[in-house]
């Protein structure tokens, strides 16, 4: 009988917290259920493991916050912020760290990533010069550029290419110097190297290939970097030059321990990922040198963690190298390479379609008898990307050229997903393949692609394959019915087309036409939503539709728990005067009601009875106020800061603006309630990025970000158009908007929308800013119907007896209270009265 | 567990046809000072149930959509969206809860309600 060996936990200590040290501290604390493992992460960064990959889109309007991995489990991993490990005893196997401390340890995982390689061209370290690869770097290029102007990236590939994303992010003019005579020479080849630097070139990116920098220049009297000469003679004059050259590993600990260390650098480790000098040090990541590679890209650094992860916790799981593929999306241009995509397999046979009208380069690279798919390179266009990728080292399905069609052009010989053997890794971030997916999906895990996520984590890397997974739901045949309900087998969007298509105007009609029975609460309202888009001049309670709306359309108040009402008056962009305060206060006292601010910077009046609404509403529209559509699937709020009219730091008119959009959008009806928010300066004070809409002002004019909701599952709105002149940022929430309420599903908000949409942000940006669908004229008349024919709908009650009739309380007793509710009182203000609930009786 | 109760029909209200709109369900006040919703259907046909939420206690189900679910008419409370069979009151999602249902006739333009004497203690706890 064994004798456990001890009790007390075994103490691992990860150096570096980037992602791929997150990666293995999240993995084994996934496999390591029974508590055996201290776990002790040292990050040299004052902040915790980001989202390096996607570091441009901090000038793309996203915050740090946003980059953040999901924080780990702070009672289980002791996270030292701001700590490097200075030096290693690994006979004493203990670590002391930059403040001192002596952490020991059983094992040691090393994670410390690499550095950024600066070529000793003359003038690199003059000030202005920087390189990309932490949020730091990022911080110091922002606060030294000053744009417009030119900057300077040296180094044409993945990275070069990024950082003059965010350059030109910044508003600067970008130029990429590369040495190599095309762009991203060690993922393309030269075919789609050209193409690839003619898109760019489009994008406002000046592309020097084929030279090398030969110095940079100073400002004589600042000693500031003011540009580079290159050595075909070249000067670019520059504000910032950045170097993104490649990187090296970032070995120096390692060394100093006295591990073996590879010939181009990195820690030599074996298939564990353990080091081959020591049993009880671990490598992963770029820092790691297996098989005499040292990886650059994420995916095979998160496998080495997971390796050393199983083996900690007893597996005996094995990196057996990894492939290099990679789908990039970089200046928004899709690059993607698989396999062997330099067709260095001996024999290997190359197929190449270079299209110059579709702006598409594809190269696929076969076997020497054209049977097995080696790998490939596709620019510009890489929707096959997913599928080609699984394919590699598979028979061929169809003929190498129909694999390069555009999509749709070919008839699928096999080519899509349902071809693919479940081996097939269909997400390369997380090793995730077919057969995974599958298993998920058919032993009712995942229902959706969000379930698939959550499972098995594929789509939650890169995300290239997201419409793989759509895919691979609709093989395994559970496709969501897009039916709305069991009485319309349409989804809204298809509702929409079908009601404005053949000019209905009556629920009854529709069901007739294309549906059966009488409804429910589900179809309903949709139905009354769409009608009351697409009939802007009709009352939303006149005829049929009155028994359409939902409980707080119904009468135009929001019902509470106690089935009284609350009464929310419009206060556009939260401006009001003193005199309509005191209306409103005294409405309040005259009928007893509740008051409460509310977050979309108006109030709340709560507790009125059916029969009292009407008179509430005289007095308040009296008094010029209009009803505030807090009870609609419609427009809420345009929340706003006070603006430059005030405020020190503002840079536009926020409340101007804010009032102008509020107005412009009351009434407007759409599939789930739409908020907005005008901030007058980047410190963003009116929370604008919470919103579905939010405009935040810039020097030049407005930004526009699209997506946002505070609620459930709170998100950021993503930036849509920058620095845009008031009347052209009007058009586009315009656009946003239409194209929102005809396409979107019931109850579904725009940020889920627009994850919805194939192709997301980008589509969104082709279709209304772009009008690549030509639906723009279409979306512009439709919102301008609906400012015309905008008309208060309580304002419009109070003039109609036969309106007025459905705030009777009983039919038999019109104006009657209702004995069954009653009120008590809490801090000075009435609330409801909590009944003994019949349910809680029994 | 439901409370034995010997249900006499004996209180009938009175309710215009002409003062209800097809499927937009009204409160009608019971001299108990409790109350019923009364719906009139697209087929003409006149339903009325107890209308206290048993989910909420509010009285409030003469406000909720009226539809159907596999072609038994039925409403939906307007606070939670559970659904009430309008013929017989059972909630179509909570088997455990019901509507009291109270019987009508029409009388040309008249509709009769009738309701049991203690309705006012066994609206809600009829199951």
């Amino acid at each position: 009988m064994t004798v456990p060996e001890r009790t007390r936990p075994k103490r691992v200590v990860v150096v570096g917290h980037g992602m791929v040290g997150h990666r293995f501290a999240e993995a084994l604390l996934a496999r390591d259920t029974a508590g055996a493992w201290d776990i002790t992460v040292l990050s040299e960064e004052p902040r915790p493991a980001y989202d390096r990959v996607a570091l441009s889109s901090v000038f793309d309007g996203a915050d740090e916050a946003s980059l953040r991995l999901p924080a780990l489990d702070a009672a289980r991993v002791a996270l030292r912020l701001g700590v490097r490990a200075e030096s290693v005893d690994r006979a004493a196997r203990v670590v002391r760290t930059s403040d001192g401390e002596h952490i020991g340890y059983d094992e040691l995982v090393l994670a410390t990533g690499s550095y950024p390689f600066v070529p000793p061209v003359p003038g690199h370290d003059a000030p202005g010069c920087f390189v990309y690869r932490t949020l730091d770097d990022l911080a110091a290029i922002r606060s030294s550029c000053l744009p417009p102007g030119a900057g300077v990236v040296i180094g044409g590939g993945l990275l070069g290419l990024e950082a003059a994303n965010a350059l030109r992010l910044l508003g600067l003019d970008p130029h990429v110097v590369e040495m190599a005579p095309h762009l991203m020479a060690v993922q393309v080849d030269a075919g789609g190297g050209a193409l690839l630097g003619r898109l760019v070139t489009d994008l406002g990116v000046t592309v020097h290939c084929g030279t090398g920098t030969a110095r940079v220049l100073t400002d004589p009297a600042s000693g500031q970097a003011s540009g580079v000469e290159l050595a075909d003679g070249t000067v670019i004059s520059a504000c910032v030059v950045v170097f993104a050259t490649g990187v090296r590993p970032r070995d120096q600990l390692a060394r100093d321990m006295g591990v073996a260390i590879g010939a181009r650098g990195g820690v030599v480790v074996n298939e564990a990922c353990r080091s081959v000098s020591d049993e009880h040090v671990w490598a992963v990541g770029e820092v790691a040198c297996a098989d005499g590679i040292v990886y650059g890209l994420v995916a095979p650094g998160y496998a080495m963690a997971e390796t050393v992860a199983d083996r900690l916790a007893g597996g005996a799981a094995v990196f057996a190298g990894a492939d290099l593929s990679a789908k990039l999306k970089l200046l928004g241009v899709d690059v993607a390479s698989f396999g062997d995509a330099h067709g260095r397999t001996p024999g290997a046979l190359c197929v190449t379609l270079n299209d110059p009208v579709r702006r598409a380069y594809g190269k696929l690279v076969v076997s020497d008898d054209a049977a097995t798919l080696l790998g490939g390179i596709l620019v510009g266009d890489a929707g096959r990307y997913p599928m080609l990728r699984a394919l590699v080292g598979s028979p061929l399905p169809a003929d190498p050229s129909a694999l390069l069609a555009p999509e749709g052009a070919a008839a699928d010989g096999g080519t899509g997903l349902a071809g693919l053997p479940d081996s097939a890794q269909v997400c390369s971030c997380n090793a995730v393949t077919k057969g995974d997916l599958l298993t998920a999906i058919t032993s009712g895990a995942a229902t959706d692609v969000a379930g698939l996520k959550a499972c098995t984590r594929a789509g939650t890397g890169c995300g290239s394959c997201v419409p793989a997974l759509k895919q691979l739901l609709g093989v395994a045949g559970v496709a969501q019915s897009t039916a709305i309900c069991e009485h319309l087998r349409a989804s809204r969007a298809e509702l929409y087309e079908i009601i404005g298509g053949a000019g209905i105007r009556t629920f009854t009609e529709l069901i007739t036409r294309y549906g059966r029975g009488r409804g429910c609460d589900i179809c309903k309202p949709a139905v009354a939503s769409i009608l009351a888009s697409l009939h802007t001049g009709d009352h939303i309670l006149d005829g049929e539709r009155g028994a359409l709306q939902d409980t707080n359309d119904r009468h135009l108040a929001n019902m509470q728990r106690n089935g009284t009402y609350s009464v929310v008056p419009r206060i556009p962009g939260g401006e009001i005067t003193p005199a309509k305060l005191m209306v409103i206060a005294r409405v309040a006292e005259d009928f007893g009601l509740y008051t409460k601010i509310t977050g979309g910077q108006r109030i709340d009046l709560l507790g009125a009875r059916l029969e009292q609404l009407p008179l509430i509403w005289k007095r308040l529209t009296d008094a010029g106020f209009e009803s505030g559509h807090a009870y609609g699937k419609a427009l809420r709020t345009v929340k706003s800061c006070v603006g430059s009219a005030w405020c020190r730091y503002g840079v536009q008119d926020s409340v101007g603006l804010a009032i102008e959009l509020e107005l412009r959008y009351r009434g407007l009806r759409s599939p789930h309630k739409l908020k907005g928010g005008v901030s007058g300066c980047a410190r963003e004070c009116a929370e604008a990025r919470s919103k579905d809409f939010g405009v935040i002002a810039t020097e030049n004019g407005w930004n526009l970000y699209v997506g946002g909701n505070g609620g459930f599952r709170p998100r950021h709105a993503e930036l849509l158009v920058a620095d845009v002149p008031t009347g052209e940022l009007i058009t586009i929430i315009d656009r946003f908007l239409m194209f929102y309420i005809r396409t979107a599903d019931r109850l579904q908000r725009t940020a889920a929308w627009i994850e919805a949409m194939d192709g997301g942000l980008e589509h969104l940006r082709d279709v209304i800013v772009a009008d690549r669908l030509g639906i723009c004229a279409d979306l512009d008349a439709a919102m301008a119907r609906h400012v015309a024919d905008y008309r208060d709908e309580w304002k419009a009650v109070l003039a109609d007896p036969r309106r007025l009739a459905r705030f009777a309380s009983f039919v038999n007793a019109p104006t009657a209270p209702d004995p069954a509710i009653s009120f008590t009182v809490e801090r000075g203000q009435k609330v409801p009265d909590r009944p003994l609930l019949p349910l809680e009786v029994l | 567990m439901s409370t034995q109760t010997i249900v006499r029909h004996e209180t009938v209200v009175l309710v215009p046809r002409s003062a209800l709109v097809p499927e937009q369900g009204a409160a009608v006040l019971l001299p108990s000072g409790g109350s019923a919703a009364l719906f009139l259907l697209h087929d003409g046909s006149v339903h009325a149930v107890g209308n206290l939420d048993p989910f909420y206690g509010a009285p409030v189900i003469c406000h909720g959509i009226v539809g159907d679910r596999s072609g038994a008419p039925t409403v939906a409370s307007p606070l939670g969206k559970q659904v009430f069979c309008l013929r017989t009151g059972a909630c179509l999602d909570d088997g455990k809860v019901s509507l009291p249902v109270f019987p009508v006739a029409a009388d040309g333009d008249v509709i009769h309600l009738s309701i049991p004497v203690h309705e006012a203690e066994t609206a809600a706890l009829t199951s």
